[in-house]
């Protein structure tokens, strides 16, 4: 309480903090990157562990052997996929009958607000079909889901095939104390949205779908399983769901403990883990494999069908085989004794994963960087902001210069915002009709079109209303848009910590920068290169150049106005939160930045 | 310095002289207009958030609602009611008789009802402000007639200008703040509750002691800690008549006998009025019984349901005790520490009250938010008000966001959000005492001149140690 009551040293501190203001921001700026660098290394980070007593100590012995036939009905299953021409529900409800289980299926269709090209579709309809094993040890009050995704074309056969091979060997075996559904969904997200909202009898996205006829109790724990071919090279996990979202990091224990105890190759976003962490390749391996789970846990859209099940507090990831052409091979039985140790372990859970993290990011699959090693990297950059709120603090003089010059930027760049999150979807029937271009394309160009528009817009819109700019005016202006954006990035990074970090890398340094008193046309191109939009388009290059599959700039651009769309899309379908946050508040908050550098 | 003095006499001594009695009339009319304006706005702003379907969602929010203020449960007990059972025989419902009955008639109209209640706080705040001002500014004027206050102190003097749109900046305070309107818009009580302490707040400034103890009777039969609120009004009467407050003087004992007698009159007249209209004494420990001993530990804005969610049971009326003797523990060092000063002590109160009280919400907070502007001559005292501002502001913003994490997303727990809850109040205690810090330093420079010395003759400066 010292430096808050004593005028002497508060003035001390604050003449030291005036002073020192520009150093300090620079070295917390390259301290806050190099500290999230410095996440990779491997001496700063954790090993996992498993923190569940009830998945730890318990052995647990895995005897599945049906591999082949396993892979055999995966054939029979494609064979009637292709002769429906979609899901084949009747093969599907006969076959898991035959296996024991109690099956039913859930109809659902879905008019997405605009085509998706990615994926051709626009009017979907499907089927979902479940089984399942009832549990014979305990009351059925709770659950767990195996589910296979039913993807068009020969993808994901093989899925289907062990998902039915388990089944099977499932019902013969008696130590279950959970009920286990067996779900294969069709039209992957949207199928496993309907299934997961008629399950919980929610419609948070206006979906039509038939009810569920049965039900098991609550479920506790999903894995998602996808095979596309015999021959499976390694085992791929993949965790980041809806809106950045992770599971328990048990769950990735979990999988983690059994790849080495049967001997399965591992990855996690693709890449194997090394031990070499001292070698300069070994460190950019890990730290490669960090960016690309901070890219995409930016992105907020699941990566995979697990992704929804996070939303309704049930612990979930995809495993996903990988053939990558390597030497080391594992076929389907090692495959399906994986999953049943999986699943013997989560059989034993006494309550919801809940031991170990949730905030967390991976290096590689057997080190953890958790929310108190990484945070402060975020913190680093944050400060300041908060340093130049002090700043400019103590740099105002006591006259106010009027709510209506600050309040009036403020309202017209959150119209302006509302136009682009609201403009898209509504206005792409007449850009259809008056334009030469597809409804897809018409709701991405419409997004930049207003977009920006924005940029034209708001200048000098506080002159409307208050006549002349004062130089006091567009100090205040600078406060509350920086005291907006520390809250903001503050509240994003809670949320989704790639997110805040990944916007604060750049909006942090545009805060700072602008001014009206800098040479306008190098300060307008360094803003807009700091800009929202311009930040996704790096994004999207630095994304593949992480996947090792560089693209010139025309597929590039391409690729950006596909994630474009795909990131509305992502929002009206399961309520992804990143385009709205985009829209409704990072983009009104830059153009406040824009706004006072061509304030007059 | 000379010239200075001049100016002011030309300020008081002739201007505001002249002013004072004819201005009474026009500065009303000249007022009206754009509290109307203020009025209209903030009925809109609700209206129109009743309609949208933002209503349904901030009605569910702990900050807004308590067990206590949940609109939810009023329904609840009103079916009871109908059903010819009694409201308190479930756990559901704790909001005294007179309210159950109120909504018993007008519950169809109850949008209507809040909005009428906030605009009824805003009125009666804004009219006992402007006379708080009036007599501010008279004393002050005596003051200065008396030369009362050193010469280097004439930049502290208030001078009409700025004490002109107060009164109105206290309304659009109350009205316009989104904390009041979260609340009205959830249809949380505790905008009646404000709307009772508002008029007693008016009924005290106005001088009138038997509506002042009626409606502070009615303030503490509604939720309790109201009661503390008795010092500032007594402090505050006893100024107006020239009432020594002296335990040695008969007139003392005999106006706080006048008081109490009136104010427990009220209360024992309301008490078997409730009992009268429900026939049973269930309310007592439905109401009462749980505003202090607070068993239902639903997470809000306040410091009981963590700690009490954590302690072990056995300590459990110990702490009670503790925490709500807390509430009231201030009452009697501020009392005397702001013994002439009765209406920033009532500040001081309500702050103290909103922080401590066990089922706290956004709306008691937006009380007392309400008087700043009445204090808006402290500023230039005032050391951490930007800071705890953004504290406060931020914190808004996280109690969403972590309740989120928490409650939804399952990966965040409790403490997150009892961290948020724990800088809010932190905040808030920092405002207030900020203010408190502010005030007595005006009221030291007013005394002992603006620029201290040391005895040296250097410049001084003040420590709070």
């Amino acid at each position: 309480m010292g430096l808050l009551s004593d005028p002497n040293r508060r003035r001390a501190l604050i003449s030291l903090l005036v002073r020192l203001n520009t150093p300090i921001s620079v070295v917390c700026y390259f301290a806050g990157v190099a500290w999230f660098m410095g996440l990779a290394f491997e001496p700063f980070t954790l090993r996992t562990y498993m923190s569940e007593n009830a998945m730890g100590s318990t052995m647990v012995e895995e005897r599945f052997p049906a591999g082949e036939r396993a892979l055999a009905s995966g054939k029979e299953f494609s064979a009637h996929k292709k002769k429906v021409g979609g899901m084949p529900v009747d093969w599907l409800v006969k076959t898991m009958q035959d296996r024991g289980l109690e099956v039913f299926t859930q109809r659902f269709s879905r008019t997405l607000p605009f085509p998706d090209e990615n994926k051709e579709r626009y009017m979907v309809k499907g089927t979902n079909v479940y089984g399942i094993l009832r549990a014979p040890r305990a009351p059925r009050t709770e659950a767990l889901v195996l589910s296979a995704p039913c993807s068009p074309g020969d993808q994901n056969n093989q899925a289907v095939g062990l998902l039915l091979g388990l089944a099977q060997y499932f019902r013969s075996q008696i130590f279950w104390a959970k009920d286990i559904i067996f779900l294969v969904n069709e039209h992957d997200l949207i199928g496993m949205q309907a299934w997961l909202e008629g399950y919980h009898h929610t419609n948070t996205t206006g979906m039509d779908w038939s009810p569920l006829q049965g039900r098991g109790g609550s479920i506790q724990a999903a894995l998602t399983l996808e095979l596309s071919t015999d021959v499976i090279t390694s085992m791929d996990l993949v965790l980041e769901g809806l809106n950045g979202q992770l599971p328990n990091l048990d769950l990735a224990n979990l999988f983690y403990a059994f790849c080495q105890k049967i001997g399965i190759l591992c990855t996690i976003q693709g890449k194997l883990q090394r031990n070499d962490w001292d070698s300069v390749s070994g460190y950019s391996h890990s730290i490669q494999t960090l960016m690309m789970m901070v890219m995409k846990q930016a992105s907020g859209r699941p990566w995979g069908d697990h992704g929804l099940f996070l939303r309704y507090h049930i612990e979930a990831a995809t495993v996903k085989g990988v053939n990558s052409f390597r030497q080391y091979k594992t076929d389907a039985t090692t495959i399906g004794r994986l999953l049943e140790g999986m699943y013997r372990k989560l059989n034993n859970l006494l309550e919801r994963l809940h031991q170990s993290y949730f905030f967390y990011l991976l290096p590689s699959l057997s080190h953890f960087v958790s929310i108190g090693y990484y945070m402060p990297a975020f913190g680093l950059l944050t400060v300041i902001l908060l340093l130049r709120v002090s700043f400019r603090i103590f740099h105002l003089e006591v006259s106010s210069p009027g709510v209506l010059s600050v309040l009036t930027p403020l309202v017209i760049s959150h119209l302006t915002g509302a136009a682009l999150y609201a403009l898209p979807t509504r206005f792409q029937e007449i850009a259809v009709e008056h334009f030469p271009v597809s409804e897809t394309e018409a709701v991405v160009l419409t997004a930049i079109a207003v977009y920006t528009a924005g940029l034209a817009l708001p200048h000098n819109t506080h002159r409307l209303l208050t006549g002349e700019g004062t130089e006091q005016g567009w100090r205040v202006l600078k406060l509350v848009a920086v005291l907006y954006l520390a809250v903001l990035l503050g509240c994003t990074a809670l949320i989704n910590f790639s997110l805040g970090f990944i916007l604060a890398l750049t909006l942090v340094p545009a805060a700072v920068l602008v001014t009206p008193h800098r040479p306008k046309v190098l300060t307008a191109f360094t803003l807009v290169i700091l800009s929202p939009a311009c930040t996704l388009l790096f994004s999207v290059f630095f994304f593949q150049e992480l996947q090792e599959m560089p693209v010139t700039f025309q597929e590039g651009w391409l690729l950006y106005l596909s994630v474009i769309s795909q990131g509305i899309l992502d929002h009206f379908l399961y309520g992804s939160l990143v385009f709205p946050l985009i829209a409704l508040l990072v983009y009104p908050c830059w153009l406040l930045f824009w706004n006072i550098l061509f304030w007059k | 310095m000379r010239r200075g003095r001049g100016l002011w006499w030309a300020w008081f001594g002739g201007a505001a002289g002249a002013h004072s009695k004819e201005a009474g009339s026009s500065f009303l009319g000249k007022m009206a207009a754009p509290l109307m304006l203020i009025l209209i706005l903030a009925v809109t702003i609700r209206a129109a958030l009743y309609r949208s379907n933002l209503a349904d969602l901030i009605a569910e929010r702990v900050e807004v609602v308590s067990p206590l203020t949940a609109w939810k449960r009023v329904v609840e007990g009103l079916a009871l009611l109908d059903l010819g059972v009694s409201p308190y025989s479930g756990d559901v419902f704790h909001e005294t008789p007179l309210i159950i009955y109120l909504f018993h008639f007008v519950v169809d109209y109850a949008e209507i009802t809040f909005m009428l209640a906030d605009v009824l706080t805003a009125v009666a705040l804004y009219k006992a402000v402007k006379e708080y001002n009036k007599q501010v500014f008279r004393k002050q004027k005596f003051a200065l007639e008396a030369d009362r206050y050193p010469l280097d102190c004439l930049e502290l003097i208030r001078t009409p200008k700025e004490m002109y749109y107060i009164p109105l900046k206290v309304a659009t305070f109350y009205l316009l703040n989104p904390f009041t309107i979260l609340s009205c818009v959830a249809k949380s009580t505790c905008a009646l509750n404000n709307a009772v302490i508002a008029l007693f707040f008016l009924a005290t400034i106005k001088g009138n002691v038997l509506l002042s103890a009626i409606f502070l009777a009615l303030a503490t039969y509604q939720s309790i800690y109201p009661l503390s609120l008795c010092a500032p009004a007594l402090l505050y009467f006893m100024q107006r008549q020239y009432i020594p407050v002296n335990y040695r003087r008969a007139s003392f004992w005999w106006f706080l006998a006048q008081y109490a007698f009136i104010y427990l009159g009220s209360l024992f007249i309301i008490v078997g009025l409730s009992f009268f209209l429900l026939g049973s004494w269930d309310y007592l420990q439905s109401v009462y019984g749980f505003i202090l001993s607070v068993p239902d530990l639903t997470p809000n804005i306040g410091l009981f349901w963590y700690f009490f969610a954590e302690m072990f049971e056995h300590f459990r009326l110990f702490f009670l005790f503790v925490f709500q003797i807390n509430v009231f523990f201030y009452t009697l060092p501020l009392s005397i520490k702001l013994k002439d000063h009765p209406v920033f002590l009532m500040f001081m109160q309500l702050a103290v009250i909103s922080i401590f009280k066990s089922y706290p919400t956004v709306g008691d907070v937006a009380l007392y938010l309400a008087f700043i502007p009445v204090w808006s001559h402290l500023h230039r005292f005032l050391r951490n008000i930007f800071l705890v501002a953004c504290v406060l502001l931020a914190c808004s913003a996280l109690f969403p966001v972590l309740w989120h994490l928490w409650i939804y997303a399952g990966s965040a727990n409790s403490n997150f959000y009892y961290a948020i809850t724990l800088l809010f109040n932190v905040a808030q205690i920092l405002l207030v005492s900020d203010y408190f810090h502010a005030f007595l330093r005006r009221e030291h420079h007013l005394s002992y001149g603006l620029y201290l010395k040391r005895k040296d003759g250097s410049e001084a400066t003040l420590v709070l140690k």
